[in-house]
């Protein structure tokens, strides 16, 4: 792990929806060292999206300051590896053609590096399927292949495994780590999901909502790989869900004050 | 995971090839339950005839219409004609599927090129070709051009308009990953745009030909001297029936032909698709 990537200063967005002001993120404060595993987790309506999106440079108009290896991010760039929730692959193309995207396989380099990411991803021998022919989780595969050819400073997942079933999921969870274990990706990954985010993260983030405000920051300090069913795993597991606890009192405060 | 891509790709094959089995078996099948009621029709049309209850220069007897068919091949009329009918509906189809591309893509590209084309495009679009064929000819004359100006107006509007919407309904979310992966902007047109229009454009297509093919008709009734219209129009005022009824099958038989050919080349084309087939 080496030094600070990603700084996120004084990070505050809200939409306007129908004469409405709903604050998505209010002063939102974070540093992403490069190599790190960063999982942020939070109820639906936290903002995790939102600032996922903020760091790929696809949501704009925010206050204060995000920057990526010194530079303000300007716009949407391979620089910024997205894995959306959908794979969201070009149905009329093949998988090593997917990967390639605007790049094509004519050059003997990029068809190397295809070959070589279609192995780090276990997908040998669907080269030429169409995406109709792959699976869920097998399509998102081919989505994190397509990122990680272009050599992403970070890589950002918004919920990617979301959509799959439990075993695909554990499947994937562990393909994930086989790949930032080889390549040292900076990687932050937004789910809803207390396993996921203790099983994957080398530190969690956790949102709590309305407004999107960070509730608190977990070194995970377990080795890798790790056991789910370990009492050390169950210890950061209960951390995790009390401070979810505490988001709920508040927010039934809140609510009761209301009534 | 080999084990899983094995247990993914084997179930692949088999299927690929009892589909196949099944296909042979299902045309054989579609085509007799196809061709049953115009059996029946045929066969109650030709006895009816045969009663002499009817006026044959009303309704000639399918026999007497294959005759004629036989007699207009074997004298080189028909062949003649269709080629005529065939060349000046593929030359009017030309132009208008190429002017309807150009401009379908100049307003679904840009917002400005629709307000400014858009609602003229649409009051023409619900203008009946046959109220505005008497003027083409006038314009153009009877010669070839007003023909062929007729076709290429009959047949710009179908896919001018699937140009249009199919630009229109690329997938946002697919524009999204073309950001994200810093796509060109030709890169944007040939991998992303293109491809995810095709479908509306060929299905666009289809009905370009097939509106084309209906402007010949009208086109050639109005005036001709040559072509299967040409041919049906004299026969009419000849009092020959039969002659009449064959230029409908062929421009039946040969409106089909085309369409099936055409939807053809799409199924190939959209192989991707992940389509229900029925």
């Amino acid at each position: 792990m080496g030094a600070t990537l990603l700084e996120i200063r004084e990070l505050s967005k809200s939409f306007q929806t129908d004469s409405k002001t709903v604050q998505a993120l209010r002063q939102i404060e974070l540093d992403v060292k490069a190599g790190e595993f960063v999982t942020v987790i939070g109820p639906s309506g936290c903002g995790k999206s939102t600032l996922l999106r903020i760091v790929a440079g696809l949501d704009t108009g925010y206050q204060g300051s995000v920057t990526l290896d010194g530079q303000s991010i300007a716009g949407p760039g391979i620089d910024k590896g997205f894995i959306f929730q959908e794979p969201r692959l070009f149905p009329w193309l093949t998988v090593e053609k997917n990967i390639a995207a605007d790049l094509s396989l004519r050059s003997p380099e990029v068809k190397r590096r295809v070959g070589e990411l279609i192995e780090l991803v276990r997908l040998n021998g669907f080269e030429k399927a169409y995406p109709k022919e792959l699976s869920g989780g097998m399509a998102q595969r081919v989505s994190i292949a397509r990122a990680l050819l272009r050599n992403p400073k970070i890589l950002l997942l918004d919920e990617p495994f979301g959509a799959l079933d439990a075993f695909t999921r554990a499947h994937m969870q562990e393909v994930l780590l086989d790949i930032w274990k080889r390549n040292g990706t900076t990687m932050i990954f937004v789910t809803h999901d207390i396993d996921e985010a203790v099983f994957l993260g080398s530190r969690i983030v956790i949102l709590k909502p309305r407004p999107g405000e960070i509730r608190a920051k977990i070194n995970v300090d377990l080795p890798y790989p790790r056991k789910k069913a370990s009492a050390a795993f169950q210890n950061f597991r209960y951390e995790v869900l009390s401070e979810f606890e505490k988001i709920d009192e508040l927010s039934w405060g809140e609510s009761g004050a209301g009534i | 995971m080999s084990e899983q891509a094995q247990t993914l790709r084997a179930p692949a094959v088999r299927t690929g090839r009892k589909k196949n089995f099944s296909r042979g078996k299902g045309t054989l099948l579609h085509f007799v339950a196809a061709a049953l009621l115009p059996a029946v029709i045929l066969i109650v049309w030709q006895w009816y005839g045969a009663t002499g209850r009817v006026n044959p220069l009303l309704l000639p007897s399918p026999l007497a219409i294959a005759k004629a068919f036989g007699r207009l091949i074997a004298s080189g009329e028909l062949p003649m004609q269709l080629g005529f009918s065939l060349g000046r509906a593929s030359l009017g189809i030309l132009y208008g599927a190429v002017v309807a591309l150009i401009l379908g893509a100049a307003v679904g590209f840009s917002r400005k090129i629709e307000r400014v084309l858009d609602p003229l495009m649409q009051i023409l679009r619900l203008t009946p070709s046959l109220a505005t064929a008497p003027l083409i000819i006038l314009w153009f004359g009877f010669g070839e051009t007003s023909k062929i100006v007729i076709i290429a107006f009959g047949s710009f509007f179908p896919l001018y308009m699937g140009v249009i919407q199919s630009i229109r309904n690329v997938d946002k979310k697919l524009f999204e990953v073309t950001q994200v992966l810093e796509f060109g902007r030709g890169k944007q047109l040939a991998r992303l745009i293109l491809p995810a229009s095709l479908p509306g454009i060929l299905s666009g297509l289809r009905l370009c030909i097939a509106y084309g093919w209906l402007a010949l008709v009208v086109a050639e009734l109005l005036g001709s001297q040559t072509g299967i219209g040409f041919l049906m129009s004299q026969a009419q005022t000849n009092s020959q029936p039969e002659t009449v009824f064959v230029g409908v099958i062929v421009f039946a038989v040969m409106g089909k032909l085309i369409d099936s050919f055409v939807a053809a080349i799409e199924r190939r084309l959209l192989r991707w698709r992940d389509n229900y087939t029925g």
